[in-house]
Parts: C-alpha cells; structure tokens; sequence
C-alpha cells in the first residue's frame, strides 16, 4: 500500500520530518500521534504530495507517487486537511459532487450522481443536501468534506484532524464510518488524531511521532501502554482495558 | 431567475447596445459611418471579452476576488515596450508603422516577461501570492522606467504612448481587430477544457490537489492565457484598470453557479455593455467632452471601495 521511506522536510535548516520510514497496512486504520509540532500533518501533507518532501519518497503500491499522473493519483489517494474555508457559495450536494470529478472531470454521470447521494447519506446529510455550505454548523460542514472525500472513492483516505470541531457523537458516528469503510470496503485509512482514547478504540495501528521522527509504530495493543506513551508525550498516562479496549486516563 | 435566462437577458442588452451605438443618429449613408462604427463595435467587444476572461482566470488562480491582472505589472511593461520602441526608433520608425507587427513583438516579450517571472519565482517559491508581490514591484520598476523616458522624448512623441496610456475608442487601431479576434477565438477554444479544471480551484489549493488538478501547470496556463489576454485591450485601445474588477464582481453576484463557463460569458456581457453603453452615452450626450475610460476608472473606484468595506465586515 502506502510506504514512506526516509521522510524529511525542512524549512530553513529546521527539521519538521527526519528521516521517517512507514510502511502503512493495507484496508487497515493507522492513526498517527504525538505533541503539537511533532510532524504529523507535515507528513501527511507529505504523504499526498499538498507539501514536497526536503529528501526521501512516497511509494503507493510500490511505485513512487511523483510518477503516478496527478489525475490518476487522485483516484487512488485522498486528502482532506483540517482548515477547509472556502471562499464560493456552494450546496452540500454541489461540494460532494466536486469528489467525483477525478472521474468524471466535471460533468457527472448518473452513476457518478448516485454515489455521491450515498456519500451523502453515509454522513447523515441526506435532508440538508440543498443547503448551503456556510450556513451549516461547524460539525456539519466537517461531515460535509468528509462526504467529499467517500465520494472520491480511493482505496487509500488520508484525514488531518477529522473529528476537528465536532461533538462526541459524531466524532463516534465519523470513526464508525471509517471503520465500515476499512472492513467491508477494504479502504485504507490514515489519520492525524489528538484524542488518544479515540486513536485507541477505533484504529488497528498506532505511528507515533516525536520531534519530527517516528518514535514508534505497532498495533494498537503494542503502542498504548503507558511507558510508550509516557515517552511520547512527556506525561503520565494510566492505560486501563475496558470492554476490549484500551482507554487511558490522563487527567491528573 | 435561472442563470441562463439572465445570460439571454444580458445578451439581449447588450445587443441593443452596440446596435444603438452603430445605428442611433447614423443618417441616410450607411455606407459611410458603418466602417468606422463597425470597427469601434468590433474593438468593444474585444477589448470587453479578453478584460472579463482575464480577470476572472485571475482571480481563480489567485483565490482573491479583487484582483486584476495588472497587478502583476502586465500593461506597464507593455506601455513600457511602446515607450522603448519610441524613444529608440522615434515616432516614424517601423514599429509605430507597423501596428501588427508591433503587437507582435509587444505580445511576445510580454510573454517572455511572463515566463521569466513564472520561471524564477512560481517554480522555487511554489507560491501565487509571492510571485504577484514580485509583480508588483515590477509594475513599479515598469512605469518608473516608463516615465522617465517620457520625460527625455519628443513632445509630439509623446502624444503617440498617451494613446495607449488612457483607453478610448476615438482612435482604435483597426489594423489590429482582426489579429486579436482569431488570437481571442483560439484562446477560448483552447480554454473549454481548463475551465472545469477552473471551477476545482475555487475549493483553494489543497482541495484541488487533492482532486488530481496538477496546480503548478494550471497556473502556468492560466498566466500564458492572460498575458495574451491583456496584450489585446491594452493595444487595441489602451489600459482599462477597473473594468475587469467590476464586470467579473458583477458577474459572480448575478450567477447563481460558480460554474467558469457562466460567469465568463456573464462578466463578458457586462463587460460589453458597460464599454458600448458608455461609449454610446460619451458620444451622443456628453459630445466627447470626456473619455471613457475616465468614467470606467471612477465607477470602478467607487464599486472597488464598497467591495473593500465589504469583505473587511465578513
């Protein structure tokens, strides 16, 4: 699948990403953590070409990504970062339909049509489709774009921050999207995520990143223990197992 | 209103415009007057499609609604290029004589210009605003330059760059309609196909990355498409600054879509009324007391202010 091999970006001499290799798994969730300025958007910008890398490659399925044409690629990774102003009126349906266009190049199909009605409800949008976009709540437009995103129907979907501005229920309703869309569509998804508790029950692997570097990657059960974690995050971290998961309590 | 009922409401006005202008008043000899208002009718149209194409081709690949292409210092180096030929070869010399041919070699080392700066900033720095910064220092160095050669030339020389300086259709160089009806018609042609890719670029850069748009060649494009663009009004009849900020402005309020295709033909039609229409106003009411790019350039301020109280309240 994706595979990053010798990641660095700098900016003027400052490293933000050094030398990070990651072999993501396929139809799996990889969540990447750490502190603020650790790297992980940079990398993940990175990782779908918005940003280029200082030194190293990005391989998808085994052939570097500045090879793949930009409208093929399109098709195959998606990106979505977590600032998403925009300065035109648009309808929900009009910007979901816009995911399509690596397909159809601006003039929808009917099937094009139907995936995007589906994309739609899949985000619970179905009954707010006509409304413009800048009069929704922040939450909505956030579902807004990631319904943007399931319409442009890639195997592999990157997310800078998803749950960004979003209540807890729907932060639960868009990680068990995700996970439909790993199990039964077999996507691959990688995401950049600050709730550790969230990282932890909905993701089947864990990138932690540290000053720009990997300072860890293993399955979930591997990566939250507290001794990692403290390490990570400077902090101290009780990991608990609760109904199958691991939840950690940092409240102190 | 659907959006494409506005547009045949637009055309028609804008038909009634230009006929009003060649028919209203011309007398029993047609043969006579409909040379001379035909060609000024052909330079309007012109001159409006490329100022409402340009802009709005700008302004998208700016992400910024209150821009126009001279910014990036395009008509000063072109006003800047008459002034050298001028001050080199004199009033008389064949690049005066000659108008296509001058607009030949005007256009293409406008494009050289355009390649350099695309070439030295675009591509290191990555960055549309950087490279327009850059352009507007140009624009600076441009007319300082410009200036001060008219200062050393002939007097009566002078009068020559003036007409390019402040557009009027008293004096349209008819030499030049038909070289940039067929450079307009290719560049339209050779746009129906961007312009989609146009539309992904209003979500901003990241999204229209994300949609597999190759950003880096759509702007390259986009600065060649609006080079040739500005070149046209500014020789056929001189610089029209705020022209292209109104029409496009009037544009994107009237369409209800974002869709490139209508708001061009929109920002066109308008642009084709305001120039026929004033024209027509100049002439037959005000008796040529004044130009119209005087009135274009003080409505345009006027609207370019309310944009800027505006914006700042959003």
């Amino acid at each position: 699948m994706m595979r990053t091999e010798n990641i660095s970006k700098f900016y003027d001499e400052k490293a933000v990403v050094e030398g990070v290799s990651v072999d993501i798994p396929k139809g799996k969730i990889t969540s990447f953590i750490g502190s603020n300025g650790a790297g992980k958007s940079t990398l993940l910008s990175i990782m779908s070409r918005l940003i280029k890398q200082s030194d190293g490659k990005v391989y998808l399925d085994g052939m570097p990504i500045t090879d793949i044409e930009d409208s093929e690629l399109a098709k195959r990774v998606s990106i979505l970062k977590q600032s998403s102003h925009i300065n035109i009126r648009l309808t929900v349906r009009e910007l979901v339909s816009f995911g399509r266009f690596p397909y159809s190049g601006g003039r929808l199909t009917q099937e094009d049509e139907d995936i995007v009605s589906r994309a739609i409800g899949y985000m619970d949008l179905t009954e707010s489709e006509n409304k413009y976009i800048d009069t929704l709540s922040g939450g909505q437009r956030q579902r807004a774009f990631i319904a943007m995103i399931i319409a442009q129907d890639t195997d592999c979907i990157l997310l800078d921050e998803p749950l960004n501005n979003l209540d807890m229920k729907h932060s639960v309703q868009i990680m068990k999207t995700l996970r439909r869309l790993t199990d039964e569509l077999g996507k691959t998804v990688v995401l950049v995520i600050h709730d550790i508790n969230f990282a932890s029950c909905y993701s089947d692997y864990i990138a932690a990143l540290k000053d720009g570097k990997l300072a860890g990657f293993g399955k979930v059960e591997q990566m939250i223990e507290s001794g990692i974690l403290k390490d990570i995050f400077g902090m101290e971290f009780d990991v608990r197992e609760m109904n199958g998961s691991r939840i950690c309590l940092y409240y102190t | 209103m659907r959006d494409s009922v506005k547009l045949a409401v637009l055309f028609a006005a804008s038909l009634v415009c230009v006929l009003l202008f060649i028919f209203y008043d011309a007398g029993s000899d047609l043969s006579f007057i409909l040379p001379e208002r035909g060609a000024k009718v052909a330079a309007m149209v012109l001159t409006g499609v490329a100022v409402a194409y340009s802009s709005v081709i700008f302004q998208t690949i700016t992400f910024n609604r209150i821009l126009t292409p001279s910014v990036m210092g395009f008509d000063a180096v072109y006003l800047f290029l008459q002034t050298v030929a001028l001050f080199l070869f004199g009033g008389g010399g064949f690049m005066m004589v000659n108008e296509v041919f001058n607009f030949t070699v005007s256009a293409a080392s406008l494009m050289l210009f355009t390649f350099f700066l695309y070439r030295l900033v675009f591509v290191r720095k990555g960055n549309v605003f950087f490279l327009m910064l850059v352009g507007v220092v140009m624009w600076t160095l441009f007319r300082s330059l410009t200036v001060f050669m008219q200062m050393l030339i002939d007097p009566n020389e002078y009068s020559i760059v003036q007409d390019t300086m402040f557009a009027s259709f008293n004096n349209v160089r008819a030499d030049l309609i038909g070289v940039s009806a067929v450079i307009i018609a290719l560049v339209a042609l050779f746009c129906v196909p961007m312009l989609r890719k146009l539309d992904v670029m209003l979500l901003g850069r990241e999204h229209a990355v994300n949609l597999g748009i190759s950003y880096d060649v759509l702007v390259k494009k986009s600065l060649i498409i609006i080079t040739l663009l500005v070149a046209i009004p500014t020789a056929l009849v001189g610089q029209m600054t705020f022209l292209g900020i109104i029409v496009s402005n009037l544009a994107y309020e009237t369409m209800k879509t974002y869709k490139h295709g209508y708001v061009i033909a929109c920002a066109s039609l308008f642009s084709i009324i305001a120039i026929a229409g004033g024209q027509f106003i100049l002439e037959r009411v005000f008796y040529f007391n004044i130009t119209i790019s005087v009135i274009i350039n003080f409505t345009g301020g006027i609207y370019f202010i309310y944009l800027l109280t505006r914006e700042s309240k959003r």
